[in-house]
């Protein structure tokens, strides 16, 4: 196979295969960091929190919350999509990127798989609690039950969401988990006590890793990849659809699935900077979690961000074009009406801020892409409380207009659900390989600055120096791999 | 599990992946019999120098999918169209398109849990199991050819030689294994 010369490493600090074992594997086997330490508790005040306002709303009621006739739904449907939008990304990366044979994927898809796990359940938590009476949330599914033979609304996009959610849930965790089958395994054999191996082991599930097992696990990873891909789009299409079947102005609109599936990737690949930027500096993963990856990124929250860009502006035409009063009044209002703030605010974070990352050093300074990186996360935020209260609070009938207010249980949970991320994410980050092991090492041949001059120099000088092909030399790289004591033709 | 006799086997271990895929071509060429190749990461073409067949995994997956897409087709058809059908403004009994998200969702998830379990199935993976690892390096940056020994002594030699030459980067050596992973052909 041909390698570019010029193509960016993606393995860099002239790794071997085993010293990318110990620098994955020694932070997993070490006891954790006074940094580590300081985050998890910070997280758990987060998740104690939020257990505290979640045990609130279970015995006072979704009364506690700010929502009132007009606005039914607000603080939790927003933190719900914004946290199934966050998720995206993961299965985009493992998945997508995995068919279109993209290799820098490996290093980061990882970390941003679990990073949809934990989002997906955050999300879950919210629909759970305005149903006001959880412990019956089996009601969703379609079951037999005492009150006749009636069965869930299979028409309704909320039914749909359910499958979409659940089935989402499942299968990225099945994708996620036979992905660090064979890395537990590499856990265990490092492992040095008797009680870390057997945790291992059992978590490894025996894996030794023989040739058949490997093609098996090729063959799986492909074909999981397969039916994740239109999984990850039909997952936010279906969430968009809980809104643009319905016939409130500003919802009804035929856009949201595109739009809303650009948003989700745009906001997921957000949160994977913010958090990778963190990561490969706290842990020093900086020769896997290259500046090349965090450019990469950048460009795909470029491409989304105008992608978000031009449906606010389709939104807009389509209201004035529609001739429809009430279409446009919810549009002129939600820019210049009382929540116009938010709407700016919106526009500001995703439209703007994400076109710095034209400029090749503010793509480079980890600094600059965190902070843009927390813009779009806010941004994204406010582009589902923009969505959802402004087109709920002016409703069709003026003597029911109301202002929204959050009370500090909403934003208690919210936080909490942060709480509950991080947790995890800590968790992640400690106990499991947070790099993907085998796959970096299945890339580092072509990939990596070890072995991959050699590979180089070898290809080229095959093609450069056979007779049989009829040229002598192929571009000016191969000629400046030329030894001197290599015969000329 | 039924217990397994140990046998004696020969091993190789190879430090560098391109020299294992030259190693496993000149043994099988020499007519040995390779019992089993273990690499810490998926090595494209190995397969190929084994001689393994490609997997059936996505046979399986494709017949799960469709699991999923009758059971998700049935299960609605029978709950709106036969068991309470509900006119709702004269709308239709049998609403198709509104059936295919739940459709799709199904499908997908049949086919990602039958082909994950029948993975696990397959390579005997479960959280109970007790591996036997060949040499613990096997998950780090060695490559480890296994070979079952004669009872023949000339011709254990000969695999030694086999692996020496192949380029192993520590001597070959005997190993009493409890092996019933599968052959390779």
């Amino acid at each position: 196979m041909y390698d570019s010369p010029i193509r960016e490493l993606l393995i860099t600090g002239k790794k071997t295969y085993t010293q990318v074992t110990t620098d994955i594997v020694n932070p997993i086997l070490n006891p954790p960091t006074k940094g580590w330490l300081f985050g998890f508790g910070l997280a758990s005040i987060a998740l104690a929190l939020g257990l505290y306002c979640m045990t609130y709303t279970l015995f006072v009621g979704i009364g506690s919350w700010g929502l009132n006739k007009t606005v039914g739904w607000a603080f939790d449907i927003t933190n719900f999509v914004f946290w199934v939008g966050i998720g995206h990304a993961g299965t985009l990366i493992s998945a997508i990127l995995l068919l279109f044979r993209q290799k820098w994927r490996t290093g980061v898809n990882r970390a941003a798989e679990a990073m949809t796990i934990f989002a997906v359940i955050c999300a879950a938590l919210f629909p759970g609690l305005h149903m006001g009476r959880p412990w019956l949330a089996y009601w969703i599914f379609p079951l037999p039950n005492y009150h006749g033979p009636l069965w869930i609304n299979f028409n309704s996009p909320l039914a749909w969401d359910v499958f979409a959610i659940s089935t989402y849930f499942s299968v990225s965790l099945l994708f996620w988990y036979s992905g660090l089958i064979p890395d537990f395994g590499t856990v265990r054999d490092r492992a040095k006590t008797k009680l870390v191996k057997n945790i291992y082991n059992g978590l490894s599930f025996g894996w030794v890793g023989s040739a058949k097992n490997w093609v098996r696990f090729e063959a799986l990873s492909l074909i999981l990849a397969g039916v994740s891909t239109p999984l990850v789009l039909s997952v936010h299409t279906i969430v968009s659809m809980d809104f643009a079947t319905s016939v409130i102005p500003g919802w009804h609109t035929t856009i949201f699935p595109p739009y809303f599936v650009a948003g989700a990737i745009f906001s997921g690949f957000g949160m994977v900077l913010t958090l990778m930027t963190v990561v490969r500096s706290v842990m020093k993963l900086q020769d896997y979690i290259t500046i090349g990856h965090i450019e990469a990124m950048c460009k795909v929250v470029v491409a989304t961000g105008m992608m978000v860009g031009l449906a606010y502006g389709t939104e807009f035409f389509i209201a004035f074009y529609s001739g429809s009063d009430y279409e446009m009044y919810t549009f002129f209002n939600r820019a210049f009406g009382p929540y116009g703030w938010s709407y700016w605010i919106m526009v500001s974070c995703n439209v703007i801020s994400p076109q710095l990352f034209w400029f090749k050093k503010i793509r480079q300074n980890m600094v600059l892409v965190f902070i843009i990186s927390i813009f779009v996360n806010i941004g994204m935020w406010f582009e589902r409380f923009v969505i959802i209260v402004t087109s709920l609070h002016r409703d069709l009938v003026p003597s029911s207009w109301f202002m929204y207010t959050p009370t500090f249980i909403e934003f208690g949970i919210f936080i909490g659900t942060l709480g509950v991320f991080f947790t995890a994410f800590f968790l992640f980050c400690k106990f499991f390989p947070v790099i993907a092991i085998a796959e970096v090492k299945s890339v580092m041949r072509s990939s990596s600055d070890t072995y991959r001059t050699d590979h180089i120099k070898e290809s080229q000088l095959e093609e450069a120096f056979n007779p049989a092909k009829g040229y002598g030399t192929v571009g000016g790289a191969a000629t400046a791999y030329k030894s001197p004591e290599e015969p000329q033709p | 599990m039924a217990e397994y006799p140990l046998k004696k086997h020969i091993v190789g271990i190879y430090d560098d992946d391109e020299k294992l895929m030259h190693a496993c071509e000149h043994i099988r060429h020499m007519g040995i019999k390779i019992k089993d190749v273990f690499t810490p990461f998926p090595i494209h073409g190995l397969e190929e120098v084994l001689g393994i067949k490609p997997s059936r995994l996505p046979d399986v997956a494709f017949v799960f999918g469709l699991t999923g897409t009758v059971t998700a087709l049935s299960l609605m058809t029978y709950c709106y169209t036969f068991d309470w059908p509900v006119n709702v403004g004269g709308k239709p009994g049998f609403p198709l398109p509104s059936f295919i998200p739940i459709i799709f969702e199904l499908t997908v998830l049949f086919c990602a849990f039958g082909m994950v379990f029948t993975y696990l199935f397959v390579n005997n993976l479960a959280p109970h199991v007790q591996p036997e690892i060949v040499d613990p390096r096997q998950t780090d940056d060695r490559f480890v050819v296994v070979i079952e020994a004669t009872e023949d002594a000339e011709a254990d030699q000969k695999i030694h030689n086999a692996l020496k030459e192949s380029g192993t980067c520590e001597p070959p050596r005997e190993q009493y294994l409890r092996a019933h992973w599968y052959n390779v052909p």
